[in-house]
């Protein structure tokens, strides 16, 4: 117990990339500090790394700096950076897990708000600002306060055509983005168990985008089996008593929450956003709400989205032209992401007009795209195949939309401006749905063309 | 000229009371990344986010947005509606306010991750109700330049003819109250409870204490 209540809690993986860490550093030097846990401290480069020619120095002199601050950082500081070319660098919420970093029951922490993705360990993991990766820096803990906790209890199985993403985007437009402030969401029930490790970091990434502070999914058969052999999973003996271990942190069956919601995934439609929040989503068979129709708090904001994404209340979201086509992101940039989007693409082209480009969240997930051949099948489409990164995610990078583009995009967040241009639109969608776009160049039912194919 | 100072010099030690005028950003769901875009995040340290604070929606406004009129060029207490921070839990979007010259921000409600950022800096956010929010920006609109307080240890804002309760949970309260918002000093005082939980974790010796 700390002052004011709070609670220090221990950190059992502390993630650093390069945006948010170098003040933290900074401000650790001028407090004569080293880094407590070195060992529990792992680093990467996602945010500003350029996705085309990775050769150094960056073209761009302040992405550049701040790679070799990072470097330099972790070289003084005895940390494991993931860096460029080492085989194992990407996002930082797909390398964590692909190396078996990220387990259950641990606390991870990042100076990223979609730390939550690791919650799909029954990990308890969230974001952070600078000054706490300097505390988690200087003492491996930070103040935090309980969070109430909701679950949300998924029914049924998704539909073919309906996905993670899916899932999430319907959550998040039926509780709002202010609904989970407060809380810490547990994803659970039949739908939630079917869901693979990948699908489920989908989900508890976009928590975060619910106002949860994170979220989580307790461990099972598939967690184990997905840890079972990565690069720092325990082994031999460990390997066991880990298992009983991690077994013993689901919540209990008669578990008391602060609240419960359930909802029925097989009513669940392929879900777009049309606005400027994550929370801002249709069914592709809907139409687009009339203002007046929503509730108080909400109006304001839709007539603020309309103007932005030069939409019209009643009209379809199906059939809206689309500029762009991004795959990619900690939200969707894994491997089975990549395939999905690929059995759709393959033996179809870009649309004219359309710029299509697919970025793997990791060099691992490059390599085994490429090794399965996904490369080619996105390439002979007529999509651009980037090296790994963020890209247009939040464009901190070369990768950004121009003017008033209007991007399909797998990522997580469609506020004003994310992608890069003051004035660019951002429909966020599964990959699949993304794909689909590319291949139509408008908003298309991904269903559609699934039927087509079998 | 006290204003001038104020913005030069962060909170520091306790902080009990903020003075001075108000500015008003009326809207939900702002986001951090409206606060700095993210190209403004290719920095390695956070002097120059002053400047940069809102950036994209000055551009749209071309001068007519609050942070560029001149009425609102001393305030350093921000009035602001619901759901204030969400997003992105970049702590440029504080830093940036704070660079600018907000010292408190009164609002309906806050992301939770820009609250936390606000309070590591000194930068209390207080919460109120909607109608208080209406008739504070009422009272502003009216007389934009009048001096308001924001009382900490009374939660309270006040002009000089009315006040209106504010809220902030009472462990974040006694944090500003007592300057021990800064958090590091804190953690680092309970270095022997921090070893104890490391040594009950049985992920850090590779599981070998488990029976
Ligand atoms: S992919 Fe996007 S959301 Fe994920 S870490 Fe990178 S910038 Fe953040």
């Amino acid at each position: 117990m700390l002052s004011g209540g709070a609670t220090q809690i221990f950190v059992g993986l502390h993630l650093i990339h390069e945006v948010t860490s170098p003040q933290a550093f900074a401000a650790l030097k001028e407090l004569g500090m080293k880094v407590r846990c070195p060992d529990r401290t792992v680093a990467t480069v996602d945010h500003i790394v350029p996705t085309t020619d990775q050769s150094r120095p960056f073209s761009d002199p302040l992405a550049e700096e701040m790679l070799l601050t990072l470097e330099k950082n972790c070289q003084n500081h005895n940390i494991k950076l993931y860096g460029l070319g080492s085989g194992n660098q990407g996002i930082v919420h797909v390398i964590a897990p692909e190396l078996g970093l990220t387990q259950p029951g641990m606390t991870v922490v990042c100076g990223d708000s979609h730390t939550s993705t690791h919650g799909a360990f029954g990990a308890i993991a969230f974001g952070i600002g600078t000054s706490q990766v300097r505390d988690v820096l200087a003492t491996q803990s930070l103040t935090m306060n309980k969070l109430k906790v909701r679950r949300i209890w998924i029914d049924g199985q998704l539909n073919q055509g309906v996905y993670a993403k899916d899932l999430i985007l319907h959550i998040i437009k039926t509780l709002g983005v202010k609904g989970g402030v407060g809380y810490a969401y547990e994803f659970a029930g039949p739908a939630i168990e079917a869901l693979s490790m990948e699908e489920r970091m989908t989900i508890c990434n976009m928590a975060i985008e619910g106002g949860a502070r994170c979220g989580y999914i307790n461990p099972d058969e598939i967690t184990f089996d997905y840890l079972q052999g990565r690069i720092h999973s325990p082994v031999g003996s460990s390997w066991d008593k880990a298992i009983h271990w991690w077994r013993k942190l689901s919540s209990d069956l008669d578990a008391v929450y602060d609240d419960e919601i359930k909802f029925d995934a097989s009513k669940i439609s392929p879900t777009v956003t049309w606005g400027i929040t994550p929370g801002q989503g249709i069914s592709i068979e809907e139409l687009l709400p009339y203002p007046e129709s929503l509730e108080d708090k909400d109006k304001q904001i839709a007539e603020e989205a309309y103007k932005y994404m030069k939409l019209k209340p009643g009209s379809s979201i199906k059939d809206v032209q689309i500029d762009v086509c991004f795959i990619g992101s900690c939200t969707n940039g894994r491997l089975s992401d990549l395939e999905i989007a690929a059995d759709i693409v393959k033996g179809n082209k870009v649309a004219k007009g359309v710029k299509a480009f697919v970025v793997p969240g990791s060099e691992k997930v490059a390599n085994d795209a490429i090794s399965k051949g996904l490369d080619n099948v996105f390439k002979d489409a007529g999509f651009q195949w980037r090296e790994p990164g963020c890209s247009m995610c939040l464009a901190m990078n070369p990768d950004r939309l121009n003017g008033s583009q209007i991007s399909a995009s797998s990522s997580n967040r469609n506020f004003k401006g994310r992608q890069g241009s003051a004035n660019g639109r951002t429909l966020l969608m599964s990959p699949a749905m993304v794909a689909a776009a590319a291949i139509t160049g408008k908003v298309s039912d991904v269903r559609n063309l699934l039927t087509q194919q079998s | 000229m006290e204003q001038q100072n104020l913005k030069d010099t962060f909170p520091k030690g306790c902080i009990e009371k903020i003075t001075g005028s108000c500015l008003v950003l009326p809207g939900d769901d702002i986001d951090t990344d409206r606060i700095i875009p993210a190209r403004f995040l290719k920095c390695i340290n956070f002097e120059s986010l002053g400047e940069q604070v809102f950036a994209d929606d000055r551009i749209e406004k071309n001068g007519s947005h609050p942070f560029d009129q001149t009425t609102n060029k001393d305030a350093s207490i921000l009035v602001v509606n619901e759901n204030f921070g969400c997003g992105s839990s970049r702590e440029h979007a504080p830093q940036a306010l704070m660079r600018w010259g907000i010292r408190a921000i009164i609002g309906q409600s806050f992301a939770e991750i820009f609250f936390g950022n606000c309070l590591a800096l000194g930068i209390p956010c207080m919460t109120t109700s909607a109608s208080s929010i209406r008739a504070i920006q009422k009272e502003i609109h009216n007389q934009p330049n009048q001096v308001w307080k924001v009382d900490i240890a009374n939660c309270l804002i006040k002009n000089i003819s009315r006040e209106w309760k504010v809220n902030i949970e009472t462990g974040f309260q006694e944090m500003l109250l007592k300057g021990q918002w800064d958090t590091t000093a804190q953690l680092l005082s309970k270095k022997n409870e921090l070893i104890t939980t490391m040594n009950k974790l049985p992920y850090l010796n590779n599981f070998k204490s488990m029976s």
